[in-house]
């Protein structure tokens, strides 16, 4: 059996499969840290044009040149980067909001060859979007390529010509369709476009090898290629008992094979394939990948993360201006603007035509309330117990299916024994909070400086995409462990109130929900120090509890 | 790519593709709500629906695809007379799209060239008639679902702004698709949709195996594969023509009223929508199924996509509304 590709090796590989076939692949996901190793590779590329996340529509879908409009007296209309079929480079794609995705999914659908996204992603939640990630065939992690292990990287133009014409003409090996589909089912791969740009790629390779019919090792390196990083792969490392990693029987699959798949003379027995891909990207990356995938379903940007106040919602009377730097013009409130000078600019200037200055460009603005995110910071110690906790995931349940009325977003951290624990990012989702919420455990130590801290963190975070975080804490009593885990109760308590002090400066709005049976001086203190109103509620229910969050927070 | 995927090739997603034949028969269901996994072959489906639907009549040039020269909207021009076959309109909605796009604005050129105030009608327009699609709708944003909320219930998109102020027909079948882990649907909007399929991946490997084949053969040597499946395509738009020229004959005995109506109250649906939508359904599956009356036998058929979205929300329901529908229906309508 073949060796898996080298990090180096998956580099040419990958590059050479795209240069063959582009609108097959629809493109790359490269991961990497902008560096020289980076420029080395994205030279090697098919010529591509490059866009930004923040690019508009109008450079995108083509609009009005307003310069050359001006100059030139008559409409003039700049060409958008998706009316030409050509491939196109995605800078700071893990930025890249919901709408662009969308809309460079469905250039990918229909007309766009290729596209590749660099992925400078250093944080577990950031990465491609996922309607990006499922189309984009190949999939390249530079950052445990070191320079010395690589080389100069250029394709002869006449080989990729050659390989493009014997490209129609490759066969792939009879089981080979089967086979990749069931390596992709078995890897637990729901979507049924990563078997189908795994052909593609095996096509390609094959003709960029030269073989007319696809070999096990072509077929095997495809299948790396595409499918290594898609899978959810279990987390403990595959590495571990190489001997027993059959793949997991598909349910039913069994039934459902009139065949039995003995290993005969089958060309290539699907577990010999699983294993090959999973040796192929080291256990941490794809660790690493599937955070990303589960944060990033988590974030559930509902309707639109970041917002900017030049580009959508409710538009509010156009002011003087300079278009650009995300900023639109208002054509009709320009118009109005010059339209009292014309007369005397025409005079002035000799000529017919519409004598538009630079005083007079006004510059639309929108107004948006940006969605608000609820933390809920609950006390899941021993003294709380189970009860109070069942109440806080009932509260939030309900706030939840209250939430897509109006824009809130939802997220739940818990904290007990020495940590706390985020048991769900910010989202709107009524199901994948349900499945979170099932197994939330309790018992142990108050945290409360650690709880406090994760919310402080997640509200920074929440601020960052563009929402308005409130931290609301439920919790019975004083904090008995401090940030270092140490059963410490002075510690513990300097430590909240620090954390609660940097809250307060940071401007977060903060609720305190005191649900210990008899009100506690501390926490009255606790929200003296957040600015946050405190709210005693012995024996809170979850719709009570709904119902006070939404009083405090004004509806 | 010139020609899309054959509706007739698609493997499985039965639920699916019954909604959108359905609505092809009779528009007025209301729309289709795809929800699902990614790669399931929610967009093929829309694009092959495209190439499947018959031909409508439209005059030449007119923006929002009038099927008379007098339904032509006075700001579209006058001298617009002549009638051509175009392909049903199925309109893209890309996430993100500005409202100007979606409703329509004022048009630039004329604006600027010669002074005029003119209408450069939107995405809305172009949909009239036709399907609108939207892929993720429930990442849509919200000023634009109120927009779509709107003119989905009037049939007429009203444009007062920049000093306009035009109205033209706007009657289009929303079909859209998402992911429900990524955010949930408003109800508002959710209500109005006539029909709701969940697809999922297909489970089986034999399936998956063929859904590759079929795709690899469509994409290796398409025009063969295109002959191949051109029967099967044109048969079925002939039965979707055939069912809406036998709707209107259709005889809807009281029985199968008083069923819709219980099955409601059963459920505990919010509104009449519920009960109109499983009745204008169920007459269409019938008039497909080539029935002479509707029977309870059809109420079934399409009893959980015209029901299981319509449900009040219950936090605590781990088995989906698609279940619940399922339970009541086997006890209401044995």
């Amino acid at each position: 059996m073949s060796q898996p590709l080298s990090p180096w090796a998956r580099v040419q590989t990958a590059l050479a499969v795209l240069a063959v076939d582009p609108a097959g692949l629809k493109g790359l996901w490269l991961r990497a840290r902008a560096s020289d190793l980076r420029a080395r590779v994205t030279a090697a590329l098919p010529p591509a044009r490059r866009l930004h996340p923040s690019i508009d529509d109008a450079s995108l879908f083509g609009g009005v040149d307003l310069a050359a409009t001006l100059a030139a007296g008559h409409l003039i209309r700049s060409k958008g980067l998706l009316a030409d079929p050509t491939p196109l480079l995605l800078t700071m794609a893990e930025r890249s909001p919901a709408g662009l995705s969308a809309r460079l999914a469905l250039w990918l659908d229909t007309q766009g060859p290729c596209l590749i996204a660099l992925d400078e992603g250093a944080d577990p939640d950031e990465g491609l979007p996922a309607a990006l990630a499922d189309r984009l065939g190949l999939f390249l992690d530079l950052s445990d390529l070191a320079w010395s292990d690589t080389e100069g990287l250029s394709f002869d133009a006449g080989e990729i010509a050659a390989a493009r014409a014997r490209l129609a003409a490759v066969r792939l090996p009879d089981k080979a369709l089967e086979s990749l589909t069931k390596v992709a089912f078995a890897m637990g791969i729901p979507s049924l476009r990563a078997p189908r740009l795994a052909i593609r790629a095996a096509r390609a390779l094959a003709a960029w090898r030269g073989e007319d019919v696809a070999s096990d090792d072509t077929l095997r390196h495809a299948a790396e290629l595409v499918l290594a990083h898609r899978g959810d792969l279990p987390a403990e490392a595959p590495e571990a008992e190489p001997e027993q990693a059959p793949p997991p029987p598909p349910p039913e699959g069994e039934a459902g094979e009139d065949s039995p798949p003995e290993p005969q003379e089958d060309r290539l027995p699907e577990d010999v394939l699983l294993e090959a891909i999973r040796a192929a990207l080291p256990a941490d990356l794809l660790a690493q990948l599937a955070a990303g995938k589960a944060a990033r379903s988590a974030k559930g940007s509902g309707t639109g993360a970041a917002r900017k106040g030049n580009h959508r919602g409710r538009p509010l009377p156009p002011l003087a201006g300079t278009p650009g730097a995300g900023k639109r013009i208002d054509l009709v409130a320009t118009l109005r603007a010059a339209a009292p000078w014309q007369p005397l600019r025409r005079r002035e200037a000799g000529s017919a035509r519409l004598e538009i200055r630079k005083s007079d460009l006004r510059i639309k603005r929108y107004q948006q309330s940006s969605d608000r995110v609820l933390i809920f910071a609950v006390d899941a110690s021993g003294s709380s117990a189970f009860a109070r906790l069942a109440e806080a995931k009932g509260a939030v349940e309900l706030l939840l299916a209250q939430a897509y009325a109006r824009r809130d977003h939802v997220a739940l951290i818990a904290f007990r024994g020495q940590s706390a624990e985020l048991i769900l990012p910010p989202t709107r989702s009524l199901v994948q909070t349900k499945r979170r919420l099932a197994g939330l455990p309790g018992g142990g130590g108050t945290p409360l400086a650690a709880g406090l801290r994760m919310a402080f963190d997640l509200a920074q975070q929440a601020r960052a995409r563009g929402m308005t975080p409130t931290v609301a804490l439920l919790t019975d009593g004083r904090g008995n462990i401090a940030l270092d885990g140490r059963a410490d109760r002075a510690q513990a308590e300097a430590d909240s109130l620090q954390i609660a002090r940097a809250l307060r400066l940071q401007g977060l709005p903060a609720l305190v929900i005191d649900i210990a049976n008899r009100p506690q001086p501390a926490l009255r203190q606790m929200a003296l120090v957040l600015d946050a109103p405190y709210l005693p509620l012995p024996r809170a229910d979850a719709q009570r509890l709904s119902g006070v969050l939404q009083a405090a927070l004004g509806g | 790519m010139s020609q899309p995927f054959p509706f007739s090739a698609i493997v499985g997603q039965e639920a699916m593709k019954q909604a959108m034949v359905l609505t092809a028969i009779d528009p007025g269901i209301g729309g289709v709500l795809v929800f699902g996994d990614r790669g399931t072959g929610k967009s093929t489906a829309v694009r092959a629906l495209a190439a499947l639907l018959p031909e409508i009549t439209a005059v030449e040039g007119c923006p929002v695809n009038s099927a008379r020269p007098e339904d032509v909207p006075a700001w579209a021009g006058t001298g617009l007379r002549k009638l051509v076959q175009r392909p049903t309109p199925v309109i893209d909605l890309p996430l993100g799209a500005t409202e100007d796009r979606v409703v329509g604005a004022l048009d630039i050129e004329r604006a600027l060239t010669r002074g005029e105030k003119a209408f450069e009608p939107g995405l809305l327009a172009r949909a009239n008639r036709g399907y609108l699609y939207i892929d993720e709708v429930n990442l849509l944003e919200d000023h634009i679902v109120d927009l779509l909320l709107d003119v989905a219930q009037s049939g007429e998109n009203v444009v007062e702004r920049e000093g306009l102020s035009i109205r033209h027909p706007a009657r289009f079948v929303l079909v859209g698709s998402g992911n429900p882990e990524e955010g949930e649907l408003r109800p508002q909007l959710l209500d109005r949709f006539g029909l709701s399929v969940e697809v999922r991946s297909p489970r089986d490997v034999e399936t998956r195996v063929e859904v590759m084949r079929r795709r690899d053969a469509y994409e290796n040597d398409t025009a063969a594969f295109m002959k191949k499946w051109r029967a099967k395509d044109s048969a079925l738009r002939k039965a979707i023509l055939a069912a809406r020229a036998a709707l209107g004959g259709l005889k809807t005995p009281n029985t199968v009223l008083h069923d819709c109506a219980s099955l409601c109250i059963a459920l505990g649906s919010d509104g009449l929508r519920g009960e109109l939508t499983l009745l204008r359904a169920a007459r269409a599956q019938a008039a497909y199924e080539g029935a002479a009356t509707v029977s309870r036998s059809h109420l079934k058929t399409v009893a959980t996509s015209t029901l299981s979205h319509r449900l009040r929300r219950d936090p605590l329901d781990e088995a989906g509304s698609g279940a619940r529908v399922a339970r009541i229906l086997a006890e209401t309508l044995p």
